[in-house]
């Protein structure tokens, strides 16, 4: 047990210490900075799968694209990438450390937002198609409130996959959480780390929280079966 | 050499054995340590976990409920939370790839057994088959393919996701990416990146191939077929 009550001390000594909460360190200011890479890095992706993973899975032109980008995103290490990057192109600006953060976290939207397109059942599309609508109508009004649920699914792991990588970014001198965890070790602070991570563990479950209230309200009650259709 | 950088083939040849734990070799070795005991435990303990879920329904909804949590918790912080319990030792990366593989395996699991028709399982207990035996001959051997497919997706994130403890000092060949940042130099970047992406796309093949040979009838169907 001893290192539960150490753990316990640790955790006093950091959310207790004053200096912790106020500042460009303290960790208002760090959780801001988090929830800003996180946000921009999940927004650019989102901008970029998911109009991607509409067109290939509506057309079938690409597929391979997708099945290609599904597996080297597993493959590739995320620090490695991160490290090539800042090594590319310095650190003058956040840009050398948020694309590779939005390089990792389209496959997954773009894997779900094809699936989800593709699945969808192709008497339902002939029958908005023979109701008069248009391509881009059926595309709009028809197939994608049908693939939401598996684009939200898409988003939610893009959503963990950036919020465990920005932490890794701190490494390469990214603010956010982070910074607790990676100064924290190399100095030994270890009221730091163990604070650090502790934020960062509620922050990605606070995450997985919104987006399975998010799956609630955005999709349709029809779609879900939340409601019987008759 | 001269007197510019060395070049990344010289680079591996003088890192590659130098007899030091950084030595590539060395870090290889401990990648493959690293990513493949998670592999194997989560399948260890995903499949009678998952059969627990399908024999007895109502387990089902909370194992993946917390498994759902587990996945999302960023590997990091928690190999910072372990070393406390665990020191700076390889056990602190390989217990939370284990729960993030049995995260994937333990749904792959419990769709594979769903997956068996029910004339087939009907079948079985009609031949007289013990349930015992009904499992490891019948039901097991049709739910491969969806586990495989799990344990493809577990074993490449795993030979990526160690690299990350390379910021405790356990990364395996992620500890070229710290070496080569707190010195800036390219060729350890690329080595390891494309080593680990090699290990990843190997331990993929001998899944595809494990696959073949385990479910050889999906191959003579379609031949019969054509």
């Amino acid at each position: 047990m001893n290192w539960l009550t150490s753990f316990f001390a640790w955790l006093v000594e950091f959310f207790g210490n004053g200096d912790n909460w106020a500042g460009s360190g303290g960790i208002p200011a760090r959780l801001l900075e988090h929830l800003e890479f996180s946000a921009l890095a999940l927004l650019l992706a989102v901008l970029i799968a998911v109009p991607l993973g509409l067109v290939i899975g509506h057309t079938g032109r690409g597929e391979v694209l997708v099945v290609i980008s599904a597996n080297l995103a597993r493959a590739l290490p995320t620090l490695g990438l991160l490290v090539m990057f800042v090594l590319l192109l310095g650190t003058a600006s956040i840009w050398p450390v948020i694309i590779p953060l939005v390089l990792l976290s389209v496959p997954p939207i773009l894997v779900n937002t094809y699936e989800g397109v593709k699945g969808v059942d192709p008497e339902l599309r002939d029958a908005a198609y023979g109701m008069g609508l248009r391509g881009g109508q059926v595309l709009g009004r028809v197939l994608v409130p049908v693939a939401l649920p598996l684009i939200l699914l898409g988003c939610r792991l893009s959503a963990i996959q950036v919020v465990a990588t920005t932490t890794v970014a701190s490494y390469t001198g990214l603010g956010g959480l982070g910074r607790y965890v990676i100064d924290g070790f190399a100095t030994k602070d270890y009221a730091s780390v163990v604070g650090g991570s502790v934020l960062i563990v509620l922050f990605a479950l606070v995450v997985q929280v919104l987006f399975a209230l998010a799956q609630r309200v955005a999709v349709s009650p029809g779609v879900s079966q939340r409601s019987k259709v008759r | 050499m001269g007197d510019g950088p060395p070049s990344i083939w010289e680079w591996i040849g003088r890192n590659w054995d130098t007899g030091r734990v950084d030595s590539i070799s060395n870090l290889l070795t401990d990648h493959l340590t690293m990513s493949l005991v998670p592999i194997v435990l989560a399948l260890v303990l995903a499949l009678p976990l998952g059969l627990a879920c399908v024999r007895w329904r109502w387990l089902y909804q909370p194992t993946s409920g917390f498994m759902n949590v587990v996945y999302a918790l960023p590997s990091l912080p928690v190999f910072m939370l372990l070393i406390s319990v665990t020191g700076l030792s390889q056990t602190t990366v390989i217990i939370p790839l284990t729960f993030y593989g049995m995260a994937v395996l333990i749904p792959a699991v419990v769709d594979g057994l769903n997956s068996v028709p029910d004339h087939v399982r009907q079948s079985a207990v009609a031949m007289g088959f013990t349930p015992l035996r009904r499992l490891l001959q019948v039901e097991l051997p049709i739910a491969v393919p969806v586990v495989l497919a799990g344990m493809r997706v577990v074993a490449v994130s795993s030979i990526s996701l160690v690299s990350v403890g390379a910021l405790i000092g356990q990364g395996g060949l992620g500890g070229l990416f710290t070496r080569a940042y707190q010195n800036p130099f390219m060729p350890p970047v690329i080595v390891g990146i494309v080593l680990i992406v090699a290990l990843a796309l190997v331990a993929d093949g001998l899944l595809v191939l494990a696959q073949r040979l385990l479910t050889p009838w999906v191959r003579a169907r379609k031949g019969t077929a054509s």
